[in-house]
C-alpha cells in the first residue's frame, strides 16, 4: 500500500515537473541577450495568461 | 515576394505553426492565416497585450529593445518577432521546436519585400540552416 502511495505521488511529482519546464517565457533583444521571467513569478504568471488568451483563439 | 506568399511559405514549410499574423511598422495588417479579416484582427488586438506586457518586462529588466519572445503553455506557444520595423506573431503546437521557429519567422520577414535579408541569431537555435528547406507538411517530427 505504502508502494503504490509513493508511485502515484512521485508520477504526480514528475507530471508537475514537467509541465513547469515547459511553460516559460522568454524574451530577447536584438543584441542577443535573454531573459527568462522565473517560474511561478507573477510576471510570468501574466504573460502565460495572455498567451493562453491568444491560443484559445480559433483559427 | 509579397508578405501573403512569404506567409504561404512559411505554413508550407513549418507544420509546427498555427496561427500567424505580419503586421507593417505603422500595424498594418500585412497577411495572416485566419480565415478572414474579423478573426485576424481579433487575433491582433489578443495578441497586443501580450505584446505591451512584454515590451513593459523587456524595459523593466534592462532590455535594450525586443526583439523576439517565446511564450510556452502546455496548449501550445505564441513566439513573435520584430524586425526593421515588421512584426509577425505565431502560435504552435505544444512543446515546438524553438530555434527552429524563430529561424523560420525570421526568413519569412525577410523575405517580404523591403525587409533586409534574413540573418539567424543568437537565440539557442543552434546553427543556421539552408533557407531552401522545404519538409512535408505532414511531417510533425520534431
Amino acid at each position: 500500500m505504502v508502494l503504490v502511495a509513493g508511485s502515484v505521488a512521485g508520477s504526480a511529482l514528475y507530471r508537475r515537473r514537467s509541465a513547469r519546464r515547459l511553460e516559460r517565457v522568454e524574451l530577447y533583444a536584438g543584441d542577443g541577450s535573454m531573459v527568462s521571467l522565473p517560474d511561478g513569478s507573477v510576471d510570468a504568471e501574466r504573460m502565460l495568461s495572455l498567451a493562453r488568451d491568444v491560443l484559445a483563439l480559433p483559427g | 515576394m509579397d508578405a501573403a506568399q512569404a506567409l504561404a511559405d512559411l505554413t508550407e514549410i513549418s507544420s509546427q505553426v498555427h496561427q500567424v499574423a505580419i503586421l507593417d511598422q505603422d500595424g498594418t495588417l500585412l497577411a495572416a492565416t485566419a480565415r478572414d479579416t474579423a478573426r485576424a484582427e481579433r487575433f491582433i488586438a489578443t495578441v497586443t497585450p501580450l505584446l505591451e506586457e512584454a515590451d513593459r518586462l523587456a524595459r523593466s529588466r534592462g532590455l535594450a529593445e525586443l526583439a523576439q519572445l517565446e511564450v510556452s503553455t502546455l496548449d501550445g506557444s505564441v513566439f513573435a518577432v520584430r524586425r526593421d520595423g515588421r512584426l509577425i506573431v505565431a502560435t504552435t503546437r505544444p512543446d515546438p521546436t524553438v530555434g527552429l521557429i524563430f529561424y523560420d519567422l525570421k526568413h519569412c520577414l525577410g523575405s517580404i519585400d523591403g525587409a533586409a535579408e534574413p540573418h539567424p541569431e543568437p537565440d539557442g537555435s543552434g546553427e543556421p540552416r539552408k533557407a531552401t528547406r522545404r519538409r512535408r507538411k505532414a511531417d510533425t517530427s520534431a
